[in-house]
């Protein structure tokens, strides 16, 4: 009867696997109309020009798998999934704390149940939210009754909600065909390693046929599972995304060659997020005093991967309990007690009108940017291939909106006369305590934007001013309330014609620190 | 003959508890626990105790 079942949903999905295949096709031709460096987010920044319809309609509104998504909707994660059969050196999942923000960090395990009135209670509170993934704080498929549990159930009663998961791939070729009974569509991989010497250095152990098998053999058989395990889900037409930890000096040009590799078996985007480790985070890279990369470390190793399978850069490794826009985090408004007392009235129509509003508001922010790229190609004089990082503080809707003061971290662009592609974002604290600047904390803001030339902001007070200015980052705020592509590509042309005029000159800047476990701003909101 | 989960170590993140041939573990206040009369400590059913083998903390599981 199941494996009947099965079989349906493995066939009717046999459209899609042509769809992804399209996709691929597309992306190695180069699916950017500006090709070059256009390949490298094409997958994630892409529009529905770029790709067929079937799987525009399985990303548009994903915030993870869709760049331009993120802007506008909302996810979020459960944390029904605690226990875990590998064991990995960067994960300490005995460590909480309600202030950090990192994969594997939760405040409250919740069962199935409690998921779904949940999640049920967030989709109608905030009616962007479109995105359901059970992402640990263990493995979502080492707990394949409560995961699958909590997907049955929600779909029961909030059928619009779309469903994903993620998976270190052990379990994966056993339950694929599972996956594809619950209509999951999309399913990321953490794939750190495409070769068990490099997988021995990152992974202790696994759990595998009743023993814990240790070094070679476990990062063997684990590697095989993972190709086996994508490979299967490209086949049944499941959108995969492959999350790889860069480990300095442990996987770092390697992740070239998982790319490649991830690519050939039909991935559909790569996600290369830095390894965050402290030594208070308890890990064993922590306590070893195993490094995480520095942003131009980071970049370097996206920009090498470029024209592989596709980059997501938008990724903010996010807690296993998140809720909200990613970069925001509003967990602490919605714990069991709170819910509780919440009156739910789960409205699909009241969902559905405002996610119509969200796609024309898109739709508005697209055209700006094709009107402020028309605009931006005009010869100069100034050298046409000049590239520069701006950082926008910005609280979503796709527009630089945001007090200097009030941002906790800032998305980073990278600017040139073509176009004004998303390359990633910084996190820092709060330099506004109480509506007051922190002194002590403005340093560590500058130097995690160290690397861009401007900062674009709604708003921003004298003395950070004067200091960035210093610091040689150009405060901007006369875009506030603008788009963000378009304020950014505006900000160019006038940063080259003050150039072309001899009023500046242009000057390389120097690299930028990545902020560890930093400040998710749940606590804030509880306090 | 009994293992015996030290709570203080315990992360209660559940590993352990489908793992169990004999059903002798359970939730209890946030961690695991393992019921001595149950425990057999796999002799004779597998290689190694498999709530030892899947644990992600090293020495939360010893002989009670």
């Amino acid at each position: 009867m199941s494996l009947n079942t099965a079989y349906v949903d493995a066939s009717s999905l046999g459209r899609s696997r042509q769809a992804v295949s399209q996709i691929l096709e597309a992306a190695a031709g180069g699916c950017g109309t500006t090709g070059g460096e256009g390949k490298a987010s094409c997958g994630t920044s892409a529009g529905p020009d770029d790709m067929p319809a079937e799987i525009w309609n399985k990303v548009k509104n994903h915030p993870c798998y869709s760049e331009e998504a993120h802007h506008h909707y909302a996810r979020m994660h459960v944390a029904v999934a605690p226990a875990c059969n590998i064991q990995c050196n960067y994960c300490n999942r005995k460590y909480d704390c309600s202030n950090e923000s990192r994969p594997g960090v939760v405040s409250q395990k919740l069962t199935p149940e409690q998921a779904v009135k949940k999640v049920v209670a967030v989709a109608s509170e905030i009616p962007q939210m479109t995105v359901l993934g059970i992402a640990g704080p263990g493995d979502a498929l080492a707990n394949p009754k409560k995961t699958f549990d909590t997907f049955r159930m929600l779909q029961e009663q909030a059928p619009d909600i779309k469903l994903c998961l993620s998976t270190n791939g052990l379990a994966l070729p056993e339950l694929a065909d599972e996956i594809c009974k619950y209509n999951i569509d999309h399913v990321t991989i953490t794939i750190n390693m495409v070769d068990p010497a490099v997988g021995e250095k990152i992974y202790p152990w696994i759990f595998w046929n009743h023993k814990r098998v240790t070094g070679i053999e476990a990062a063997t058989i684990l590697h095989q599972q993972q190709m086996k395990g994508l490979e299967m889900l490209t086949e049944r037409g499941v959108l995969t995304k492959i999350n790889s930890v860069l480990i300095p000096g442990i996987n770092d040009e390697h992740l070239i060659e998982v790319n490649r590799e991830v690519k050939k078996r039909g991935a559909f985007l790569h996600n290369i997020m830095p390894l965050i480790s402290e030594p208070e985070h308890g890990t064993v890279f922590g306590l070893t005093g195993q490094r995480g990369p520095s942003a131009q470390e980071l970049k370097a190793v996206q920009d090498a991967c470029m024209g592989g399978a596709n980059l997501m850069r938008h990724c903010r490794q996010c807690r296993a309990d998140a809720v909200g826009l990613l970069g925001e985090d509003r967990s602490e408004e919605f714990t069991l007690d709170k819910i509780d007392e919440m009156q739910v009235v789960y409205d699909l129509d009241k969902r559905k009108t405002y996610q119509d509003k969200v796609e024309s508001e898109r739709q508005a922010q697209h055209a700006a940017k094709l009107a402020a790229l028309a605009a931006s190609s005009v010869d100069d004089g100034v050298d046409p291939d000049m590239k520069v990082l701006i950082a926008v503080a910005t609280e979503g809707h796709g527009k630089v909106n945001q007090h200097f003061g009030h941002a906790t971290e800032f998305q980073i662009f990278e600017v040139s006369r073509g176009e004004a592609l998303f390359v990633g974002h910084r996190r820092v604290d709060l330099y506004c305590q109480g509506g007051y600047g922190e002194d002590e904390t403005l340093p560590s803001v500058v130097s995690a934007i160290n690397d861009c030339h401007a900062v674009l902001v709604a708003k921003i007070g004298a003395c950070p001013r004067d200091e960035l200015k210093a610091a040689g980052i150009e405060p901007v705020d006369e875009y506030a309330h603008e788009f963000i592509e378009k304020a950014a590509l505006s900000w160019f042309g006038g940063y080259r014609e003050r150039i072309a005029q001899g009023v500046i000159t242009h000057q390389v800047r120097g690299d930028a620190q990545i902020r560890q476990g930093a400040y998710s701003g749940a606590a804030e909101q509880a306090a | 003959m009994a293992l015996k989960i030290i709570a203080s170590m315990c992360t209660g993140c559940s590993a352990c508890e489908p793992e169990c041939p004999n059903v002798a573990i359970r939730e209890k206040g946030g961690t695991f626990i393992i019921d001595p009369a149950k425990c057999t400590e796999c002799e004779g059913q597998f290689d190694s105790p498999q709530c030892i083998a899947v644990c992600p903390v090293d020495n939360c599981i010893k002989a009670a």
